[in-house]
């Protein structure tokens, strides 16, 4: 498919540095230290830790790439590298899910902190559906935000799809309880629920939270809703914690991944990943409509740790 | 969680408690409580490098420290810690250069770092300060960029200027100081589009912008949460715009904001203010000291108190202080607090920047603002002595107290939990006051002002 190619040149595009860097400090570390010692893992650390992974995560990393290499008998350094990628493919290869097609309506919950992609990522997938044949429809339930409700009515003028709202100020456990009934009338396939920025840590903004959701669950319960955590690459540790208290407030059914474009490399979904078995499942990888990503372990790792240099 | 490293220094100390023999302190004992120091920063997203030459320069400093016992090797070896610390976070904290017809200040950053928000409440201390600030949507990408200035810009009654239509910030940039000029507005704010250093097009942009309208300050707007990348992201910006400063966001969350360290350090520029919320209100002056403690997990007792003095009545506060140093916090005081906390925003912030109070303890110390309520009527409902004595409120007098409240019984057992909670962070806070006093460095907690 056209697209999709622009899709992954996009995804390559963007992570052209990072992986260039990866791929350049990992070749020299390989080359200048052919055995497995110490130093070796002592440097090999350091490439991982700046990609925002755990200290933990880096170490259980080490460790299991150790645990292989004694296994297959080796103490060259050259599969360290693959190694690496084989663990990481096998840490973010998410579960297999059943996908059922129970209900018509299927509605989106966007949450995260401040900042972190929300109301893009919104636009972004009510494009990619509504491109997909779906009866697409957003709901403006960030009331908080200055202009956060004409922000997501040029993203709904963009995709062309209707916006629900109720401008700011309005209860947003209220602009979601409309938009459902605007949905159901409507035959809607897909709802997606743009929320205003909150960080983990603010218990009231977090109620808040639950409580959108819980209307969502009352007020839709014969449709299938799912609760998606935005994340931005550029975020380090704090990013796991994001993960978690969300999760136990709402829990969540997936992971998007912001700002892939940038230089930040978003090591950090690794330890949420393994951890917390939360799918990612998209990536945001620019500011333009089409700058999304269905997420695949096995072309991230790649595209952190490409086995050649044959880009384009 | 982000407590992980709540007690560094017992930690390090921990590390160093085998030592029994006298003598000096060698490389491997330091490494051992190194490792500590090594994780805790890299837990707080202080970038690696940046760990790696403050950890060097540790070690140089403590091996050969003279050991009289275990506990005060742990201790020399945090002392030197906070010092190096101390130094690479910067000294005193620096005021914005304003003067000229009109300054202009530029913000600029990446995306969602809070440029707009952090614009809004610069403009509202600034015109405290007795400035005529101008905001400047330059912002001509993200959808609805200009109208959320808009919108901030009313909020603290300061004028937006923007070309409705126009798609060139540097345009915008220059005709807004012309305006600036004929109506009287001797700061001019420029907030820009977010972007990513990497992105050739739009920094060449804001070389432009520079250029032509010459900010006297320059500011770099991060968001606390940044991880590794930090460095190169201010390291990018630096060596295109020379930064006159960084300002930080999103202090309110509970990342330890090592990105501060490691943009200092790459940098060597200033950071000026720090924000700590949504609201416009929400930006404080930046410590480097206070960084550097929450950087390391010693939480944040004198932001805490600044903030409360904001809103405290001075001769309370200094009534409280004396109560509390001589330990007879009772139920009359916890509701005349209560009362004060309900004006300072937060309750949870509050809580959460007193050191040693992880989530744990936070569960039994709790106030969630809806519960302020009840707390005022379940303490009116007690009599003076219960108020002045709680630990006569036995299960008679429990029941009595939730009838006349019209709350329950378990509501009245988690106030007195909470009370007691309470009282025991105020020790903590005793405690370490005068852990302060004794380095002779900081002030007391409520000092007149
Ligand atoms: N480079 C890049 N920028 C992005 C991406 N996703 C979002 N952004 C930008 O990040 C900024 C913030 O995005 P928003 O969608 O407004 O974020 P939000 O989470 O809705 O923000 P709040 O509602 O204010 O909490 C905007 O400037 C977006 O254009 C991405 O994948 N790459
Ligand atoms: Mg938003």
């Amino acid at each position: 498919m056209e697209k999709k190619n622009g899709f992954f040149n996009k995804l390559f595009g963007g992570l052209e540095k990072t992986r260039q860097q990866l791929t350049d400090r990992i070749s020299a570390l390989v080359s200048g230290h052919s055995e497995l010692d110490e130093e070796f893992y002592e440097e090999l650390e350091e490439i991982l830790i700046l990609s925002d992974m755990s200290f933990e995560t880096v170490e259980a990393l080490i460790e299991e790439v150790k645990k292989r290499a004694r296994k297959m008998g080796t103490k060259e350094s050259r599969v360290a590298e693959t190694l690496l990628r084989e663990i990481l493919i096998d840490w973010l290869t998410d579960p297999p899910k059943e996908s059922e097609l129970k209900s018509k309506l299927h509605i989106l919950l966007v949450v995260g902190v401040n900042g972190a992609g929300k109301t893009t990522t919104c636009g972004k997938i009510a494009a990619l559906e509504k491109n997909n044949g779906l009866q697409v429809m957003l709901a403006a339930a960030d009331t908080f935000r200055a202009a956060a409700v004409e922000q997501l009515m040029i993203w709904g003028e963009r995709a062309e799809v209707p916006v629900i709202s109720q401008g700011q100020g309005a209860d947003p456990a209220a602009v979601v309880f409309d938009a459902i009934q605007a949905a159901k009338s409507r035959d809607v396939d897909l709802l997606i629920c743009d929320t205003a920025g909150r960080l983990h840590n603010k218990k009231n903004l977090m109620l808040e939270l639950e409580k959108i959701h819980r209307v969502l669950k009352r007020e839709a319960a014969d449709a299938s809703i799912e609760v998606l955590l935005v994340l931005d690459a550029t975020t380090g540790q704090n990013a796991v914690h994001q993960a978690k208290t969300f999760h136990a407030i709402t829990p969540l059914d997936g992971i998007i991944l912001t700002k892939l474009d940038g230089s930040s490399k978003g090591g950090v979904i690794v330890p949420i990943v393994k951890d917390l078995q939360i799918p990612i499942q998209f990536i945001g990888v620019g500011e333009g409509i089409d700058d999304l990503q269905e997420f695949n372990a096995e072309k991230f790792v790649d595209a952190l740790f490409p086995q050649t240099v044959d880009k384009a | 969680m982000a407590n992980l490293f709540e007690n560094l220094s017992d930690r390090i100390q921990g590390s160093l408690k085998k030592l029994t023999q006298r003598g000096k302190l060698t490389e491997k004992d330091v490494n051992a409580a190194l490792r500590e120091v090594k994780l805790a920063l890299l837990e707080a997203d202080v970038n690696y490098k940046v760990v790696k030459d403050f950890i060097g320069k540790i070690k140089e400093r403590a091996i050969g420290i003279e050991i009289l016992d275990s506990l005060n090797a742990g201790q020399q070896v945090v002392k030197i810690v906070n010092e190096e610390l101390a130094e690479l976070m910067g000294g005193k904290s620096e005021a914005l250069k304003l003067e000229g017809m009109p300054a202009v200040l530029m913000l600029c950053g990446l995306q969602g770092a809070g440029k707009t928000t952090m614009a809004a409440k610069l403009a509202k201390k600034i015109s405290e300060q007795g400035h005529a600030p101008l905001l400047v949507a330059c912002d001509v990408y993200r959808p609805a960029a200009i109208q959320q200035l808009k919108v901030v810009g009313g909020q603290v009654d300061v004028p937006v200027f923007s070309i409705d239509g126009s798609q060139d910030p540097v345009k915008i940039a220059n005709e807004s100081i012309d305006f600036a000029r004929k109506n009287g507005r001797d700061v001019v704010i420029l907030d820009t589009a977010g972007r990513l250093q990497i992105d050739e097009t739009l920094m060449t942009e804001l070389q432009d912008i520079v250029a032509s309208v010459v900010p006297k300050e320059i500011l770099l707007v991060v968001d606390a949460m940044t991880g590794q990348e930090a460095v190169n992201v201010a390291k990018t910006f630096e060596d295109r715009l020379h930064l006159t400063g960084v300002v930080l966001t999103k202090l309110d969350g509970d990342a330890r904001g090592g990105a501060a360290l490691s943009i200092r350090a790459a940098t060597g520029k200033p950071i000026k203010y720090v924000g700590l919320g949504e609201k416009v209100d929400d930006l404080e002056v930046f410590h480097p000291d206070r960084m550097a403690s929450r950087i390391l997990g010693m939480g944040d007792v004198l932001s805490l108190i600044e903030k409360a003095q904001g809103a405290y009545d001075e001769k309370q506060a200094q009534a409280l202080e004396a109560k509390i140093r001589k330990q007879q916090f009772d139920l009359n005081d916890f509701l005349d607090q209560l009362q004060q906390l309900k004006k300072m925003g937060s309750v949870q912030d509050l809580i959460g920047m007193i050191p040693g109070m992880n989530k744990k303890q936070l569960q039994g110390a709790e106030v969630n603002e809806k519960d302020l309520v009840y707390t005022e009527a379940i303490i009116l409902s007690m009599t003076q002595k219960e108020r002045i004595n709680p630990s006569i409120i036995d299960g008679k007098r429990r029941k009595r107290i939730a009838r006349g409240s019209g709350t329950t019984v378990q509501q009245v057992n988690q106030l007195l939990k909470q009370y007691k909670e309470m009282k025991k962070m105020m020790k903590q806070m005793t405690n370490m006051q005068k852990q302060f006093k004794r380095r002779g460095k900081m002030k007391l907690p409520f000092p007149g002002r």
